[in-house]
């Protein structure tokens, strides 16, 4: 049960009169443990409640209260649920309160002023707070039920925590997924689910995407933006009737289109939970109807949160809640009593399939006078507008880019002075003119929203102490709600310490499961002649304890420092670097041999062919890096196929040097200006399979017409004549693209051998795990490169070669090594699938 | 404006009062073991220290985990999240890392701290150096 406590300790507990025992509290009963109820309950403690109060919490849901708008993060698998926990059973306990966790409430007697739940108690009361919510609103459909009350297997509402994780059970076992409702929940389940592998399908009853929201012309770049992402979206049709009769097999829509489904969720709209209220002859419309003190139509009994409706309206997001719960302990504390709740303002902030959207006020001009302005940029997925009405504010909509959200709300909210261009509302101008920053927001605007922090309350956050973005959203929560105002947070963060903020410490830890950066950490493997995983982690981990996620980078840099003298531990290596071949989806392994610079024979293409037919390799690829990838080998084949193929290992699996691609150069090319074959091949065969933080690729070419792309790459050669070569570093072709920057122009072969040398060593002794040169390069700066590999001081050059060489000279092919005797008892053995494994009889 | 209380623009005609949870009931974790049966499934040693290697306990397919500081522990051979191998996964003292996309198990209850759903766990000792997996 999520913020649960072990079963058998009580959680009850209360605070008694001490001269007589007994408790002359008033009794405060809150029937709804959600985001409202909870924080009622909290902001009541806050003004000293708990001393005019026993309160006692009904909740239907088992678990303590958490932050139900996380649900999203966690479907999406950003999130553990553990972590959205705001008030675990142990709070309530901690605080007196008595919860009364997986218990439903029935009705209430307004007359006796008792509290009627379903497991047949009953609780008096004198002051009753009814905090409800919502639930997934079902529209009619045929057949999307199985019994009387049961919706067919394989259709979820998206609501709960139960819910989600009902949904994350059936992602993993189930293809196709329709969801239908186009808005916020169903976009983020749709978004959330996609990510799991799920074929995902959208079906919205309206014509444009978030029409709450978006106008249609933003909803139209909303659809492109989540299509791009691989969703389909069917607009303007519902879903009639779900396929069973088992389970969901489809949908069938309007149009009589049929699409199969293996799961259905419902995120249609929501609906205020009305039961209790209605039962107990509460005054209810669309939900509980309160006045400006958000009382009921009985003096003692109020309603907040998502089952409230106040003048006219019923929210269905998180920033009213805060304020109502504001208002309520107010007036139930007594801190003030005229305190009134006069509605909320509807400017909000969320970010939907990753997409930014803040959205305030009107999205279109209502009258023939207002100014309206659009900036619409449908390839960028980005769509903005303002509505400004006798000069103030009255509308924004921004998708895609929220950076001017802060100043748009400031001005929606207070009505301040707009600039004479409008253009400046949505864009900054390049003139650098009066940019309105976070320096004039005035204290108490709210900046999370999610959360109800102000930038008040963030600047109070700086001044006690916390001298980082992530020490004062761990303080304050802010940033932790749906996360679309990190960035805010982190501007108002930097001004409020007047840019002396520290970086969160763990984000320059080399791994995450030992405290040190990576200068420090090399020192200290160093001193302390640290040459084992598990050695380091004894020696330098919080507590001594290992960590399972930073096993593989530390293997790296033990290599990296000890060359041979590194203790192998087979338990420390990533799978692939056990086997020695890259593990794929299935389970199976690829294996590719090497082929110095892309050159093979026709002997060794005979040899691979036959092996691969001994082995009844299912495909045999032609790799971009110059040379054949044999897929779909299974585990326990590997050493037979390495013996058989009598060639090195290409280290196509690992965090290390790959490949070094070619061109012809001078041998065939008639462009040739350099001998691009030759030196590739000595350049493979001179790094070959150095470990490094993240995986190498190199080229060379004879001529700037770069036929072997070595301008992006790792590191690449370009032959430009008279015998000169260029060294280019940080290129990148893969998911980011970018030109490699010119290291040095050299003049021989020799002289590219040593600087890609003292490159690597550079690299491999100061980049970050997992970080590829393309990061690497642009985050030291290309200066601060060539300071030390060209420019640097005789010992600083005779130790970065001292460093290369020490692990060139530890290379042995892996292949030839345990596929004569495997380094562990079952390296090879199979890990999947099981059926043919002998069985030991049971004694 | 009115906020996203209904993302359905026209409100069917006839609601039906339902929740809106689903049909499938689940449980906070893996089923507290009942009596299973026990199976010898190989040696100890057959599983090198921090690794896990695969094995089958009457007719099912298990992954067992010998830790570094001796502790064993049983698991499905199958990830929860895409059925990646998980006796080929990386481990600590509270948690099993799935090498395919790095999902992570814990021990203690099975709940993934990832957002998968949970791996099931099957109790596992030794006897004499045989390995005993409980299904
Ligand atoms: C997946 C998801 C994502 C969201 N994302 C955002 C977002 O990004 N931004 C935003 O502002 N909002 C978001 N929301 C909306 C936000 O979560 C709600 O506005 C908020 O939770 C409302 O709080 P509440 O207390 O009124 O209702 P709830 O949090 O639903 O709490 C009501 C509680 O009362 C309990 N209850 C009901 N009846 C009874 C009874 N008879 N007896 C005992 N207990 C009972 C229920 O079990 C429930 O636990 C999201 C919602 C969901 C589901
Ligand atoms: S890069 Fe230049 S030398 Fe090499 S193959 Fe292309 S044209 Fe010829
Ligand atoms: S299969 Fe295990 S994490 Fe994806």
């Amino acid at each position: 049960m999520l913020g649960g406590r072990p079963a058998g300790v009580s959680t009850l507990q209360f605070a008694m009169d001490d001269a007589d025992g007994v408790d002359t509290r008033q009794r405060l009963v809150v029937v709804g443990n959600g985001m409202a109820g909870a924080r009622v309950v909290e902001e009541v403690l806050e003004r000293g409640g708990g001393e005019q109060f026993a309160i006692t919490v009904f909740g239907e849901e088992p678990h303590g209260n958490y932050n139900r708008i996380m649900l999203s993060h966690v479907l999406a698998g950003e999130e553990h649920e553990d972590d959205i926990v705001l008030n675990s059973h142990d709070w309530y306990a901690d605080h007196g309160v008595t919860l009364r966790a997986g218990v439903r409430v029935m009705r209430i007697d307004t007359h006796a002023k008792v509290v009627h739940a379903a497991d047949g108690t009953t609780t008096p009361y004198d002051q009753l707070v009814l905090a409800t919510g919502s639930r997934s609103f079902i529209p009619p459909m045929t057949g999307l039920y199985s019994g009387d009350d049961e919706l067919l297997p394989g259709v979820f509402g998206f609501r709960t925590i139960d819910d989600t994780r009902a949904m994350l059970a059936a992602a993993a076992e189930h293809e196709r997924v329709v969801v239908i409702g186009g808005g916020l929940l169903g976009l983020e389940a749709a978004r959330a689910l996609q990510g799991h592998g799920l074929h995902v399908e959208v079906v919205h009853a309206g014509t444009h995407l978030m029409n709450q929201q978006l106008d249609p012309d933003g909803g139209a770049i909303l659809k492109q933006s989540v299509e791009s992402l691989g969703i389909v979206v069917h607009l303007a049709t519902r879903t009639t009737e779900v396929v069973g009769p088992d389970r969901v097999r489809g949908v069938v829509l309007a149009d009589g289109r049929v699409l199969d489904a293996d799961l259905l969720v419902i995120a249609a709209g929501i609906r205020p939970v009305t039961e209790v209220a209605l039962l107990s002859g509460l005054e209810v419309e669309r939900g509980v109807v309160v006045d400006d003190q958000l009382r009921t139509d009985d003096p003692d009994v109020y309603a907040v949160g998502e089952c409230a409706q106040h003048r006219g309206e019923l929210y269905g997001l998180v920033a009213p809640v805060w304020e109502q719960a504001r208002v309520l302990a107010d007036l139930l504390t007594g801190t003030d009593p005229d305190a009134e709740y006069h509605g909320s303002r509807t400017a909000t902030k969320l970010k939907v399939a990753g997409v930014d959207v803040a959205t305030m006020g009107v999205n279109r001009p209502e009258r023939d006078t207002d100014e309206f302005l659009v900036i619409s940029e449908p390839r960028r997925g980005v769509h903005l507008s303002v509505v400004v009405r006798d000069d103030k504010l009255v509308g924004a909509t921004l998708l895609g880019d929220t950076r001017k959200v802060a100043f748009l709300t400031q001005a929606f909210d207070r009505g301040t002075p707009l600039p004479a261009e409008r253009i400046r509302l949505l864009v900054d101008l390049s003139d650098g003119a009066e940019e309105v920053g976070v320096a004039e927001l005035p204290g108490d605007s709210q900046v999370c929203n999610c959360n109800g922090v102000t930038k008040q309350g963030i600047c109070d956050a700086v001044a006690g102490g916390c001298g980082s973005v992530g020490a004062v959203m761990d303080a304050t929560r802010a940033g932790k709600g749906c996360g679309s105002c990190k960035a805010l947070v982190k501007q108002v963060v930097e001004w409020a310490a007047d840019g002396d903020v520290t970086e969160d410490p763990s984000a320059s830890w080399y791994v995450p499961g030992v405290p040190l950066a990576k200068p420090a950490l090399i020192a200290a493997i160093r001193e302390q002649q640290l040459r084992s995983v598990s050695a380091v982690f004894a020696a330098l981990g919080p507590g001594g304890a290992e960590d399972a996620k930073s096993k593989m980078g530390l293997t790296s840099l033990l290599r990296t420092v000890w060359g041979a003298e590194y203790e192998q531990e087979n338990d420390a290596k990533f799978i692939n670097d056990r086997v020695h071949a890259n593990i794929q989806r299935d389970g199976t392994f690829s294996v590719v041999p090497q082929m110095k610079g892309g050159v093979t024979t026709p002997a060794q293409l005979r040899r691979i062919a036959d092996v691969a037919e001994k082995y009844e390799v299912p495909m045999v690829k032609v790799t971009g890096g110059q040379r054949i990838d044999l897929l779909g080998v299974r585990k326990e084949d590997l050493p037979g196929m390495w013996a058989d193929l009598g060639m090195p290992s290409g280290y196509a699996y690992g965090k290390s040097m790959r490949t070094v691609k070619t061109c012809v150069g001078t041998d065939f090319c008639r462009f040739g200006l350099g001998d691009s074959t030759q030196l590739g091949i000595d350049l493979e065969t001179r790094f070959q399979g150095i470990e490094s933080p993240a995986k190498i690729k190199m080229a060379v070419v004879g001529c700037p017409r770069n036929c072997a792309e070595a301008y992006v790459k790792d590191v690449g050669v370009v032959a430009v004549g008279n015998g000169r070569w260029e060294v280019y570093v940080g290129g990148a072709a893969g998911a980011s693209v970018r030109k490699g920057d010119l290291l040095a122009t050299v003049d021989s072969p020799a002289a590219v051998m040593q600087l890609t040398g003292r490159f690597l060593q550079y690299y491999r002794e100061n980049a970050n795990w997992l970080e590829r040169t393309y990061d690497f390069v642009p985050r030291v700066g290309l200066a601060q490169v060539k300071a030390v590999v060209l420019e640097g001081s005789p010992e600083v050059l005779a130790d970065l070669d001292a460093g290369i060489q020490r692990s060139i000279d530890a290379y042995t092919d892996p292949w030839g090594q345990d596929g004569a005797q495997p380094a562990t008892p079952g390296q090879f053995r199979t890990a999947l699938p099981l059926v043919d494994l002998p069985k030991v009889p049971v004694r | 404006m009115s906020l996203a209380h209904s993302d359905a623009p026209e409100a069917p005609t006839t609601a039906p009062a339902r929740a809106g949870t689903p049909a499938t009931g689940v449980s906070d974790g893996p089923a507290a073991p009942g009596p299973g049966v026990p199976h010898v499934v190989g040696r100890v040693d057959d599983v090198p220290p921090g690794e896990g290697r695969a094995f089958v306990a009457g007719g099912v397919q298990v992954a067992v985990f010998r830790l570094r500081d001796g502790s064993l522990h049983a698991t499905q051979a199958a990830c929860p999240h895409a059925g990646g191998p998980l006796a080929d996964g990386q481990t600590d003292a509270d948690v099993l890392v799935c090498p395919l996309h790095l999902f992570a198990y814990r021990w203690s209850d099975g709940v993934s701290t990832s957002g998968a759903a949970p791996v099931r766990r099957y109790p596992v000792h030794e006897d004499a150096g045989r390995l005993v997996v409980t299904v």
